[in-house]
């Protein structure tokens, strides 16, 4: 399935402000991989992930997602098959129920009425949040504002999931929970995050950036085992890890 | 500061909403056309944010009292004024709603005092004019402070013309207007030094906002010939319900005018002429006058039952009347309270 | 506290009154703006000297009250702290009329007087109606509402994305207020010169926050346009709850009910 795969070559992305935020970023990823992208801030997380959801489009280098190079004409093809939830939920849910969120992209994509329906019930119950339908989303907790979140994007059925710290100012058992539905799913996910468990338990492959660039790219036990490059990254060894060296 | 419904009658309330109305719905269609979408969500949270920020008091130097933003020069410099002027009305909507600040039927008269005013005239004669194509700290401090002080000032008339064009407040028209516009030029002075701050830490931080947001300038160049021919339709509109409602409604202006002028044939059709005769007559003669002709009132006072009861201004108060007052506000109690019950017995039997 | 936490908490009591589920919640939200605006501009609309024909006008709020089951002391507490400008401008009327308009057995009531009293009836039926309205409908029906009454799309979209936001920024500036006020505990609100530069700041992160969203919207493939999915049918009671109150209160305008019974109640006994 050569369609659904992830490809950047020489990556290089400068905001307006002049920062250099990618330096050279190469990388491939193929259908239904799971992969963690690890960094300290301002390592250049969020602002690769925006590439492949096609907000950014690169100043050099060329990304192509599936079958089209991401580029001015295809950022609505791309945007389709791709699905970002963004860092904080509170960007991401802006309508004023739950189901309007959620519905927000099918009725964009010109769905009839019982499709948009049926897809919102549908993207509910995967994330188990089909008993919120008619909240405003101010009124949830940080747990369930995320498995919205995730259900917007879940309801317009993309290829590959992208994700910005999902795990972030979650209670435990919100994370948990989290964590279990992540590797329930069968799509390509692409995860930036400080939580190194949870890169261990979902994805099997990790790539490490510092300073807009791929400092390493390996299986995720590997990298976390790896001492020196986590130091030099300034991340931290997952809690599980300690003392259990493999 | 807000009119509120018990101030306006229905007359200048409704002619109010029609202006207001024919104004939102002008500058729904420029925005629609002129707009990019990405300020379909600046429009929301800018106007979250007014209404948040509106919240916060601030303590004005050496005197040791607290002031709040209003906020219109602000959103027009940042977004335009059509744009502004939605984000007003939508902040002064929820505000009647939930903090009944105005209330419904004042809703028009205040999203026209507090955006009207200041979006419209005060920011395209005065802030665009000073500003021009080289803008410094010195040109944005004068422009951003000289509107926002002229577009309260402004605003404050309209409220001032407003409740007395409605004729509930036996307040006398200049001194009313007086006490209005300097408790105003107060207010409007701390209002265009927080607007200036605001503006030029914007200014420091990230000039190109202020230089023309976010993309085209063109939503912030402003073609009042429109605006103007609106306010002309609406201005005859008005004058047409004013003088309608005054034919229907003795209690409202034709009877002031009546009572003022003591031309008792006035006819309704003459209706703009009417309320420019009313207004030249309230000001130079309001002072001396007694409202009400005393004679007639304290002669008769129960003469209500034969005329139709709305003509009839003093056909309830009596003894009856209260006794009848009071034995209705029971009834209302009453009432309230039997449908708590129904209200829980539904609920009981719903679950 | 200070006054945006008070607010603050106001609102959010507001929406969760509307959350609940009674049959006045059920009715459909553009009768119950129709209604209150009927309500507001036939309370406006008595003669300014009108005092005991106002009452039974005072059944609709307690109609809703029951049957909404709403807390009279929220009401209560909005009525008196909007009061103060109504009573600047009311005040003056018992001074500058003071030609007596009737007698209250022997006790001659001034004009001034009445149409003092009248405002502040009015008032309190006009501030009651509103706040009953946003009591027992929630901010995302009174947006169906408005868009049934034909208000521009874009007024609605900003209503709507506003009142969400609300929540979102009054948090975001407590948060600040709370922090200044540890460093700042003695002042009377934010110095003038902080505040600048305060608001300022959330201004340039409010911005930022507009710009996200509107991403997270372009990801989900917005292309200019706000869609949103509703149908709320007007059923029978709708209809019903329409007509009868209208009736109702045009016969109230119409005819002086209280001066009638009280009549009628003087008359039997003497
Ligand atoms: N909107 C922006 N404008 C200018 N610079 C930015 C912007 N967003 C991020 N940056 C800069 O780009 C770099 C990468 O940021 P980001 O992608 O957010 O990192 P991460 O998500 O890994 O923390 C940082 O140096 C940051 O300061
Ligand atoms: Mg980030």
């Amino acid at each position: 399935m050569s369609h659904h795969i992830i490809e950047l070559k020489d990556v290089e992305y400068v905001y307006p402000d002049q920062t250099a935020a990618l330096n050279g970023i190469s990388c491939r990823i193929l259908h239904g991989e799971a992969v963690a992208l690890v960094g300290a801030n301002g390592a250049g997380k969020s602002t690769l992930l925006s590439h492949l959801a096609g907000i950014f489009v690169p100043s050099k280098g060329t990304i192509r997602v599936g079958d089209y190079p991401v580029n001015k004409q295809t950022l609505p093809h791309v945007r389709r098959s791709v699905g970002m939830v963004f860092q904080n939920a509170d960007d991401q849910l802006f309508m004023p129920t739950v189901f309007d969120d959620v519905a927000f992209g099918p009725l964009n994509l010109g769905l009839p009425p019982e499709e948009v329906e049926k897809r919102v019930m549908e993207a509910l119950e995967i994330v188990g949040a089909a008993s919120l339908i008619h909240r405003p989303p101010y009124k949830l907790s940080g747990g369930q504002k995320r498995a919205v979140s995730i259900a917007t994007v879940l309801s317009m059925l993309p290829d590959v999931l992208i994700m910005d710290e999902p795990s972030a100012g979650l209670d435990p058992l919100a994370r948990r929970k989290l964590i279990n539905l992540l590797k329930s799913f069968k799509h390509t996910r692409i995860i930036a995050t400080h939580d190194l468990d949870l890169a261990l338990d979902v994805c099997e492959r990790t790539i490490v950036l510092a300073e807009g660039k791929i400092l390493a790219d390996g299986p995720t036990v590997q990298i976390f085992n790896d001492e020196s490059l986590l130091a030099k990254s300034s991340l931290e060894k997952p809690l599980r890890m300690q003392g259990f060296p493999t | 500061m807000h009119m509120a419904d018990a101030l306006i009658s229905p007359a200048v309330g409704s002619a109010m909403w029609v202006v207001t109305a024919g104004l939102i719905s002008y500058s729904a269609k420029k925005v629609k056309k002129e707009i990019d979408d990405k300020k379909i969500p600046l429009m929301g949270v800018m106007g979250a944010f007014i209404f948040a920020v509106q919240m916060i008091n601030f303590s004005i130097p050496a005197t040791g009292s607290s002031g709040h933003l209003g906020g219109a020069m602000i959103l027009a410099i940042l977004l335009g004024p059509y744009t502004a002027f939605l984000t007003m009305a939508s902040i002064l909507t929820i505000q009647a709603l939930f903090f009944a600040d105005g209330g419904l039927l004042a809703l028009g008269c205040n999203i026209f005092n507090l955006g009207f005013f200041p979006c419209f005239i005060a920011y395209p004669l005065l802030y665009k004019k000073i500003v021009g194509d080289q803008i410094t700290k010195q040109r944005i401090a004068i422009g951003a402070s000289l509107a926002a002080v002229i577009g309260l000032q402004l605003g404050a008339f309209g409220v001032v013309v407003e409740t007395f064009l409605s004729g509930i407040s036996e307040l006398p028209f200049t001194t009313f207007l007086i006490v209005m516009q300097s408790i105003h030029l107060a207010i409007g002075l701390v209002e265009g030094l927080v607007t200036t701050a605001v503006i030029l830490f914007i200014f420091k931080e990230r000039a190109e906002i202020i230089q023309g947001f976010p993309s085209g300038k063109t939503l912030g160049n402003l073609s009042l010939k429109p605006i103007l021919t609106i306010m002309l339709v609406v201005a005859l509109v008005t004058g047409g319900m004013l003088s309608w409602f005054a034919s229907g409604d003795p209690d409202g202006l034709e009877w002031s005018v009546t009572k003022v002028t003591g031309l008792e044939e006035l006819e309704a059709p003459e209706g703009i002429y009417g309320v420019l005769a009313d207004l030249q007559n309230k000001v130079a003669i309001f002072p001396d006058y007694n409202f009400r002709d005393t004679n007639q009132a304290a002669g008769e006072p129960s003469s209500g039952q034969e005329a139709p009861a709305w003509a009839a201004v003093d056909s309830g108060l009596s003894t009856a009347g209260v006794v009848g007052s009071i034995l209705t506000l029971v009834v209302a109690g009453g009432i309230g309270k039997l449908l708590q019950i129904v209200h829980r017995r539904h609920k009981k039997f719903a679950h | 506290m200070n006054k945006i936490e008070h607010r603050w908490l106001e609102l959010r009591h507001f929406d969760e009154l509307a959350a609940q589920d009674s049959l006045i919640h059920q009715l459909h939200p553009g009768v119950k703006v129709v209604t209150t605006l009927l309500f507001i501009v036939m309370v406006a609309s008595f003669s300014k000297y009108e005092l005991v024909g106002l009452f039974p006008m005072f059944i609709y709020p307690a109609f809703l009250i029951g049957l909404g089951n709403i807390p009279v002391a929220i009401l209560l507490k909005r009525v008196l702290l909007t009061l103060p400008f109504v009573l600047f401008i009311g005040i003056f009327n018992p001074f500058l009329d003071q030609a007596t308009y009737a007698y209250i057995g022997s006790f001659a009531v001034s004009g001034g007087l009445i149409s003092f009293i009248s405002i502040l009836l009015r008032f309190t039926l006009s501030v009651s109606a509103t706040l009953l309205l946003v009591a027992t409908t929630s901010m995302d029906a009174i947006g169906l509402a408005l868009s049934k009454l034909r208000v521009p799309r874009i007024i609605v979209i900003q209503i709507l994305f506003m009142y969400r936001y609300i929540y979102v920024l009054i948090e975001e500036v407590m948060k600040t207020i709370r922090a200044h006020s540890l460093r700042a505990p003695y002042r009377n609100g934010v110095g003038f010169k902080v505040w600048g530069s305060l608001v300022g700041l959330l201004l340039l992160r409010t911005l930022d926050r507009a710009q996200r969203i509107y991403q997270a919207m372009m990801c989900r493939g917005f292309d200019g346009q706000v869609r949103i999915m509703r149908s709320w049918k007007i059923r029978t009671g709708d209809i019903a709850f329409l007509v009868v109150w209208t009736v109702f209160f045009v016969l109230v305008r119409l005819v002086n009910i209280p001066h009638w019974l009280g009549r009628m109640l003087l008359g039997g006994f003497s």
